[in-house]
């Protein structure tokens, strides 16, 4: 009996303790629990199913478009350019931040209308604080004839469809 | 003798009502009114006692409550038009137009809303260069300027998602290149801007949720540090008296300092 009386204060070391034990089992709980409640925040309030207009547009007949001719579509914010080497497509989404931008005919530029940045017509910077130049999109002629551009992949410049 | 009109008022402080509403008691002797202050739930948050040269025009300019008195403004219009706006696509560009020209006052309530924000824009932007200029940030007071500066950004940032709620031209191409400024920053940037606007582009989803942030989050979240800006302002010893000030004032002003370090 005496010799179990004299272990129990040095079981009790003052470093870890029972009551320290506890301490830092329930500090570790609250920090799993406020880590699970941020993951979940965030998932949470990423969409998983998002009701936006599909990447690819069916921009019609090649026919309708006359060579040398930019036409913009504003709902798609892509331009169909028919140049004399073949078609092309360019995002009329300014590089700069996310402004629609204008093609000017009686300049032969494209200009934006909110922080003054201009492009060629092939999408290369004039001037601005566009930090890229106007990327150009995927383009092909579907089965039924008709000219597709797929707004989420970017291509390397200068390559014309031919039809 | 007739009954004046501070007679009536003092019989009605004596009613049994008002004594179970008003703990204080009648009498106005300085305890009395001190008490009126200290156990009110809304005025607590302020000194008991203000040295009467500290209410005038030229210390303050009274930028801090009058950047308050739009914040009160800003709810008690922006409630009414809660009424008539829908935050949804087909119809929220519809409900403001109907606000300016089919609701009865709505003009009213729009306007002054509109015009509140951007004098609670500009009453921060004052109060602070007065603060500043004043040199009344400066310790014991430099947590309550960093709490002005939280409030500030919240002003900011129902100012921004206020801003698209007309869902007009304006709104959504302010909030396309405000949110793509977001997308700016470096790792997380796109992430932000996915989370902000709850997709890639400004769509229903970021009209929605720009509506609850301005609504709900952020009005919230801004009573919550303008009650922990006004008590800081007790706890650092009250309003700032500069040291070229009349000596009697910062000498007044040693007890309170050494209250708070109590």
């Amino acid at each position: 009996m005496s010799e179990k009386k004299q272990l129990v204060p040095q079981e009790a070391t003052p470093e870890f303790n029972r009551r320290a034990f506890f301490a830092k089992l329930g500090l570790g709980s609250l920090s799993i629990a406020a880590a699970g409640t941020a993951a979940f925040a965030y998932q949470f309030l990423s969409p998983n199913v998002l009701f936006e207009p599909s990447p690819i547009v069916n921009a019609g007949k090649p026919e309708s478009y006359p060579v040398d001719s930019v036409t913009l579509d504003m709902n798609s914010g892509i331009y169909l350019i028919h140049a004399k080497e073949g078609f092309f497509a360019l995002s009329a989404v300014c590089t700069h931040l996310g402004c629609l931008t204008a093609w000017k005919p009686e300049l032969g530029i494209i200009a934006c209308p909110c922080h003054g940045s201009k492009f060629k017509r092939e999408g290369q910077k004039i001037e601005g604080p566009a930090p890229k130049p106007l990327p150009w999109l995927q383009t092909w002629v579907s089965d039924e004839g008709d000219l597709m551009v797929d707004r989420s992949i970017n291509i390397r410049p200068m390559q014309f469809v031919r039809t | 003798m007739a009954k004046t009109i501070a007679n009536y008022f003092e019989d009605l402080r004596g009613t049994r009502v008002w004594r179970s509403v008003f703990r204080s008691g009648t009498g106005s002797s300085t305890l009395h009114r001190a008490l009126a202050v200290q156990q009110n739930v809304f005025l607590h948050l302020f000194s008991t006692k203000v040295r009467t040269r500290m209410l005038g025009f030229s210390v303050t300019w009274y930028l801090g409550t009058l950047t308050f008195g739009t914040f009160l403004i800003l709810v008690s219009t922006g409630i009414p038009l809660m009424f008539y706006y829908h935050p949804s696509v087909p119809q929220a560009y519809a409900d403001t137009k109907d606000l300016q020209f089919v609701v009865s006052s709505g003009l009213f309530l729009r306007n002054l809303h509109r015009w509140s924000a951007h004098a609670m824009v500009f009453l921060v932007f004052a109060h602070m260069f007065k603060v500043f200029y004043r040199g009344a940030y400066r310790p014991p007071r430099e947590f309550n300027w960093v709490i002005g500066v939280i409030l500030l950004l919240i002003t900011l940032l129902l100012s921004y998602t206020g801003y698209l709620l007309p869902w007009d031209q304006l709104a959504f191409w302010a909030i396309t290149v405000g949110s793509n400024i977001a997308s700016a920053v470096p790792v997380v940037g796109n992430k932000v801007h996915f989370l902000m606007l709850g997709g890639n582009v400004v769509n229903a989803n970021a009209l929605l949720r720009f509506y609850v942030l301005h609504c709900m989050v952020l009005p919230l979240v801004a009573m919550l540090f303008v009650a922990v800006h006004f008590w800081r302002i007790r706890k650092d010893g009250g309003l700032y008296a500069h040291k070229s000030e009349p000596k009697t004032l910062v000498a007044e002003s040693v007890p309170a300092a050494a209250e708070r370090t109590k």
